[in-house]
C-alpha cells in the first residue's frame, strides 16, 4: 500500500489538486451552513407585511440551493473517479 | 369530474404497474443483467423516499402556515449529501466492510455486537417510525376523501378506517413480497428500489406538474408570481431563528438516522462511487420539490375558500381549476410518497426487529446446542421478518385509529424525527471516536428515549391522553423542572425546539460521559478500532481466540442460516483458498471471522456472534489475548525479517550453486571432447602401426623396404609413447600428485639448457638473449621450469612463420616479480584463439605439421600454476609471445599431499 509517509511533503501535480478537490468538498457543507444562516439575520414579520422579506427571501433560499448544487457538481465531476485514497487519509486519519 | 371509482382503478392500476416493475427488476437481477439497476441515478433516486406523503402534501400547508420554515426540512439533507465527504463515505464503507444491516446493527456491531444496544436502537426506530407510517396511511385516505368529495360523498370516520386498512395490507402485501424474497439484506433488494425509483419519478413529475400549471397557468408567468407572494398573507419568514437552525439540524440528522434512509443510503448502495452523483443530483431533486411549494401556498390560499385544508391544496387546486387529470396525476405523485417510505421504512425496522429482537429471542428459547441441530432456520428468519411487516404496519393502522386521524397526527412529523435522531450521537461517536462504549451508548440512548418520550412524545398525544394537564402546568409530583416543556426551568422555548435541545445535549452528554468513565470490552475495542479507521485497510485481529469448533458444525449452522447452496459454496471456496479438495475447510481463525462476517449480512452481527460462539465455546477473544496477538504481531515481524534474511542467503547460495552447476556442465564437456580428442590422436598412430604390421607379417619385400616400414612403425610408437608421456604428465599435474624437487641454480644456465634441448640451435631459428639480465639464482623445480622453457623455444622454432624466424628472450624484474617473455618475429595468435591455446589439444594449425598432440603448452600451464608462477600469453608484442612469471623463491607450491 502507497500510505503517505510523515516526509512525503511534494506531490505529483495532479495528486496535488485531487487532495484541493477533496478540501473543498468538505469545506462545501460549512459554506452551506454560512450561507443558509444568513436569513436568521432578516428582520421578522412585523404587523403589517411591508417589513417582511417577501419573495427576495425566497429567491435567495433558493439561490443558494443552486450554488450548492452546481459547486458540488463540478468538484464531483473533477474528482478522481477512484481517487488514491490510502494518500488522500494520511490527514484524516486519528 | 371524474367519478371516484375512476380513481380507484387508476390507482390499482399504478399499483399493478409498480408491482410489475418491481417483479421485472428482480426478474433481471436474477439473470444479472443488474447494471443499470445499480446506476447512481437509481440510487439518487431511491433516496427520494426522504420525501414523504407528508412532505409532498404537507409542505404545501407547511409554506401557507410558516411561510420560508418549511424549507428546513430540505435543506439538512442537502446539506448532509454535499458534506458526503465527512459522514456519509465513512458510513457506506462501514456498511460494505462489515457487512451492515441496519442503523440498529450498525450501533450493534460497532459496540462489541451488543445484543442490548440493538433492541434499544430498534425500539427507538419502531416508536418514532410508528406514528410517521400512521401518517403516511392518513394522507392516502384524506386524499381519497377529497375525490370522494368532489362527488359530494362526504367521509366518515368508518370510511377513513375502511380505506387505511386496505392501504395497509396492499403495503403489508407489496413489502412481504418483495423485501423477503432472499434473506441477506446484503443482497440488494432490486424490486423494491426499483419501484421507488419509478414513484421517486412520479412524484417528482406530479409536484412539478402542478407548480408549472399554478406558475403559469395561474399566475401568468414567474414575474406575477413572485409579485402575487408578495401580496399573499403568507408571512415568508415570519418565525424565531431557533426553529430555523433547530429543524435545519433536525432534518440533517434524521436524514441520517431515519431507518429507511440508512436502508436506502448505506445498506442498498451497491457502489461509493454513486454517492459522487448523488451528493449534487439529490439536492438537486429536493430543490425541484420544493421550488413550486411556495406558490402552490399563495395560489391556494388566494382561489380556494377560506379554511380549505392548505395540507391538500396540491390536490385541491387543480381541482378546483377544473384539471381532472392533473389532480389524478398529482393523486398518483402523493400515493408514490406514501407507499415508497411505507415500504422502506416497514423493511427496515422488521429487518431491525426480526435481527435483534425476534431471533436473539428465539436463539435463547431454543437453548445453546440448538445452533448444530440441522434444519433449515432460514423460513423461522423469515417467518419474523414477514411477520415483523405486518406488526409495523398493523402498528402504524391502530396508532392512526387510536389517534383519530386529526390534526393530532399532523404534527407528529416533526416529533417523530426528534425521536429517531437520538441515535445520532451514538452513530457518529461510534464511526469517528474510538474511546466510544457500549455503557456510554446504552446511557446516552436511554436518555435522549426517555426525555424524547417526556417532553414531545407523550404530550403530542394532546392534554389528558397520557399527560395531565396538571402535570404539563407544574410537572410531575409537583416537580416544576420536570414540566414536559419546560424542563429545568426553561419555559420560553418553542416546545419542539426544546425537545430537540434536551434529549440532544443530555443524549450526547450521557454518551460522552459514560464513554469516559468505563472501560470497553475487547471485542469493542477492536470493532471500534474497525470503525474509526475503516480508511486505513488494516488487517482485523481476529475476535476468537480458539477454533474448537469442527467444521462439520459450522457448515449445518451455515446452511441453517444462509441456506445449502450458499453455505456450501463458502464452504468449498475456502477449502479451495486453502488447498483442499471437498467442502469441508480447515476451522482457522480467518475462516471463521469470514463466517461470522458473512452470518451478519443476514441476521446481523450480534445473532451472528453470538451463534458462532455456542459453537465455539464462547471464547472469544480477551484483552490479554489482545495483548498477545501485538505481541505476536512484534514477533512475526521480527520472524519475517530472519525469513528475509534467509532467503538472501539462499539465493546467494543458490546464485553459487548455479555457477558451479554451470562449471560442472563446461567441464563435462570438456571431458567429452576430451575423451574423443584423445581417442582420434591414439588411433591414427595406432592405425599406420597396424597396417605396415600387417604388410611386413605378409612378406615378401625387399629388405630396404622392410626397414622403411619398421622404421614407420618405430616413429609412430615414438610418437604414441610420447603422447601417452604428456598426458601422463598432465594427469599427475592436474590432479596435483607431481613431487617438486627443489633446486637452487642460475637462470641463464637453465636458458641455456632449454635452447640446446630444444634443437633450435641448428640454426633456423635465431635466438637473442640479454645475458646480464638472466644472471640471477632461482629455486624453484628447474627440471620443470626447463620443460616449459623448452616447450616455448620449440613452439617457436615449430610455429614462427616468419622467413628468417628469431626469438627474443627477455628477462625483466620489478617488484610484482620477474618475467620471461619470449617473443618470437611471427605473425602471433590471433585475438580469438589466444583464450584457447592453453587449452587441452588445442592445436592452430595443422597437426601433423607439427608433430605434436596440442598438449604442451596445457602442461606448460599447469607446471607453471604448480611451481606458483604463471604463463600466459602477452598480447600487443610484435609476433607470438608468452610470458612466464617466475615464482617467487620464498613460497613455492608444493602439493604433494592434496
Amino acid at each position: 500500500m502507497s500510505r503517505a509517509t510523515p516526509s512525503q511533503v511534494f506531490l505529483h501535480r495532479a495528486n496535488y489538486r485531487q487532495r484541493r478537490l477533496r478540501d473543498a468538498a468538505k469545506l462545501l457543507p460549512v459554506v452551506g451552513i454560512l450561507l443558509w444562516a444568513i436569513p436568521l439575520t432578516w428582520p421578522a414579520a412585523s404587523e403589517n407585511h411591508q417589513a417582511n422579506i417577501g419573495s427576495a427571501g425566497l429567491l435567495y433560499v433558493f439561490g443558494v440551493w443552486v450554488l450548492l448544487i452546481v459547486l458540488a457538481a463540478a468538484l464531483t465531476s473533477r474528482m478522481r473517479p477512484n481517487p488514491e485514497t490510502p494518500q488522500g487519509e494520511g490527514a484524516e486519519k486519528e | 369530474m371524474m367519478s371516484f371509482n375512476f380513481l380507484i382503478a387508476v390507482a390499482l392500476g399504478y399499483v399493478i404497474v409498480l408491482f410489475a416493475v418491481a417483479f421485472l427488476a428482480e426478474r433481471r437481477a436474477i439473470a444479472g443483467h443488474s447494471n443499470w439497476l445499480q446506476s447512481p441515478i437509481i440510487y439518487t433516486l431511491s433516496l427520494s423516499i426522504y420525501c414523504t406523503a407528508w412532505t409532498f402534501y404537507g409542505a404545501v400547508g407547511y409554506a401557507a402556515r410558516s411561510g420560508l420554515e418549511f424549507v428546513t426540512i430540505y435543506i439538512g439533507p442537502t446539506l448532509v449529501m454535499v458534506g458526503w465527504w465527512w459522514v456519509l463515505r465513512r458510513l457506506v464503507r462501514i456498511g460494505r466492510a462489515q457487512r451492515i444491516t441496519s442503523i440498529a446493527d450498525l450501533v450493534s456491531s460497532r459496540f462489541g455486537k451488543s445484543t442490548q444496544l440493538g433492541i434499544i436502537v430498534t425500539l427507538i426506530s419502531v416508536i418514532a417510525g410508528t406514528p410517521y407510517i400512521a401518517l403516511q396511511l392518513q394522507s392516502v385516505t384524506l386524499s381519497f376523501a377529497v375525490f370522494a368529495q368532489v362527488e359530494g360523498v362526504i367521509w366518515e370516520q368508518a370510511d377513513f378506517n375502511r380505506t387505511a386498512v386496505w392501504v395497509a395490507i396492499g403495503l403489508a402485501v407489496f413489502t412481504v413480497l418483495f423485501g423477503t424474497r432472499n434473506l441477506d439484506a446484503n443482497e440488494r433488494h432490486h424490486g423494491i428500489v426499483m419501484a421507488i425509483a419509478v414513484e421517486a419519478v412520479v412524484k417528482l413529475l406530479a409536484l412539478v406538474a402542478v407548480g408549472v400549471f399554478v406558475v403559469w397557468g395561474v399566475a401568468g408567468g414567474p414575474a406575477e408570481m413572485l409579485d402575487r407572494i408578495d401580496a399573499s398573507e403568507i408571512d415568508l419568514w415570519d418565525q424565531n431563528s431557533g426553529r430555523w437552525i433547530g429543524l435545519i439540524f433536525l432534518s440533517a440528522a434524521a436524514f441520517l438516522c431515519l431507518p429507511r434512509m440508512f436502508q436506502v443510503l448505506v445498506v442498498e448502495n451497491a457502489d461509493e462511487r454513486h454517492l459522487h452523483i448523488a451528493s449534487w443530483a439529490f439536492p438537486l431533486y429536493l430543490f425541484l420539490m420544493s421550488l413550486f411549494v411556495v406558490p402552490i401556498a399563495v395560489i391556494g390560499l388566494d382561489l380556494l375558500p377560506a379554511g380549505s385544508n392548505p395540507d391538500l391544496f396540491v390536490l385541491t387546486v387543480p381541482l378546483n381549476q377544473g384539471q381532472g387529470g392533473l389532480a389524478v396525476l398529482s393523486f398518483l405523485g402523493g400515493l408514490s410518497s406514501a407507499t415508497s417510505m411505507v415500504i422502506v421504512a416497514t423493511l427496515a425496522l422488521a429487518t431491525m426487529v426480526s435481527n435483534h429482537m425476534v431471533v436473539p429471542l428465539w436463539l435463547r428459547f431454543q437453548g445453546s446446542q440448538q445452533a448444530i441441530i440441522s434444519g433449515d432456520v432460514r423460513h423461522v428468519i423469515l417467518l419474523s421478518r414477514r411477520v415483523s411487516i405486518a406488526a409495523i404496519l398493523a402498528l402504524g393502522f391502530l396508532y392512526y385509529r387510536t389517534s383519530g386521524g386529526g390534526t393530532a397526527l399532523a404534527a407528529i412529523g416533526l416529533i417523530s424525527f426528534t425521536g429517531a435522531v437520538q441515535i445520532l450521537p451514538a452513530m457518529i461517536g461510534g464511526i469517528f471516536w474510538r474511546g466510544a462504549t457500549g455503557v456510554g451508548a446504552a446511557m446516552g440512548l436511554i436518555t435522549g428515549l426517555l426525555i424524547w418520550l417526556w417532553s414531545l412524545f407523550l404530550p403530542s398525544f394532546g392534554t389528558d391522553a397520557f399527560i395531565s394537564e396538571a402535570v404539563m402546568l407544574n410537572g410531575p409530583w409537583g416537580l416544576s423542572w420536570l414540566r414536559p416543556q419546560a424542563l429545568f426551568g426553561i419555559s420560553d422555548l418553542d416546545p419542539l425546539v426544546h425537545g430537540i435541545l434536551w434529549s440532544m445535549l443530555l443524549n450526547a452528554g450521557m454518551f460522552v460521559l459514560g464513554s469516559l468513565v468505563t472501560f470497553p470490552a475487547p471485542l469493542e475495542r477492536l470493532q471500534g478500532a474497525q470503525f474509526v479507521n475503516v480508511f486505513d485497510h488494516s488487517n482485523a485481529a481476529p475476535t476468537w481466540t480458539a477454533a474448537a469448533a469442527g467444521a462439520e458444525d459450522l457448515l449445518i449452522m451455515a446452511q441453517r442460516i444462509m441456506g445449502s447452496s450458499e453455505a456450501q459454496a463458502v464452504f468449498e471456496q475456502e477449502a479451495k483458498a486453502q488447498g483442499k479438495v471437498g467442502y469441508l475447510p480447515e476451522v482457522t481463525l480467518e475462516f471463521i471471522e469470514r463466517l461470522e462476517r458473512e452470518l451478519a449480512g443476514t441476521v446481523g452481527a450480534a445473532t451472528a456472534h453470538a451463534m458462532i460462539g455456542q459453537l465455539i465455546g464462547g471464547s472469544s477473544v480477551s484483552v490479554e489475548d489482545l495483548i498477545a496477538v501485538a505481541d505476536e504481531a512484534a514477533q512475526i515481524l521480527e520472524y519475517s525479517n530472519r525469513l528475509e534474511e534467509k532467503s538472501n542467503e539462499q539465493e546467494r547460495t543458490a546464485r553459487a550453486l548455479r555457477e558451479a552447476n554451470a562449471k560442472l556442465t563446461a567441464l563435462s564437456i570438456q571431458k567429452d571432447a576430451f575423451l574423443s580428442q584423445i581417442s582420434h590422436e591414439l588411433r591414427t598412430p595406432m592405425t599406420s602401426i597396424r597396417s605396415f604390421s600387417d604388410i611386413l607379417r605378409e612378406g615378401g619385400m625387399t629388405t630396404k623396404e622392410q626397414g622403411r616400414y619398421a622404421g614407420i612403425i618405430h616413429d609412430e610408437a615414438v610418437r604414441l609413447t610420447r603422447l601417452l608421456d604428456d598426458l601422463l604428465d598432465l594427469a599427475v599435474l592436474e590432479n596435483g600428485q607431481v613431487v617438486l624437487h627443489e633446486q637452487t641454480g642460475n637462470l641463464s644456465d637453465l636458458l641455456d639448457r632449454a635452447v640446446r634441448a630444444s634443437d633450435a640451435h641448428d640454426g633456423a631459428l635465431t635466438i637473442m638473449r640479454h645475458r646480464p639480465d638472466e644472471d640471477f639464482a632461482l629455486t624453484a623445480d628447474l627440471d620443470r621450469l626447463g620443460q616449459v622453457f623448452i616447450n616455448l623455444i620449440s613452439n617457436a622454432r615449430k610455429y614462427c612463420d616468419a622467413d628468417t624466424p628469431e626469438l627474443t628472450i627477455k628477462v625483466r624484474s620489478s617488484a610484482t616479480g620477474r618475467f620471461v617473455d619470449f617473443i618470437d618475429n611471427g605473425s602471433g595468435i590471433a585475438p580469438d584463439n589466444q583464450a584457447l591455446i592453453f587449452e587441452k589439444f588445442s592445436r592452430l594449425t595443422d597437426g601433423s605439421k607439427a608433430g605434436g598432440a596440442g598438449l604442451g603448452l596445457a602442461i606448460c600451464r599447469e607446471v607453471m600454476q604448480r611451481l606458483g608462477g604463471d604463463i600466459a600469453y602477452l598480447a600487443g608484442a610484435t609476433g607470438g609471445a608468452f610470458r612466464v612469471t617466475l615464482p617467487l623463491a620464498k613460497n613455492p607450491i608444493a602439493l604433494e599431499e592434496t
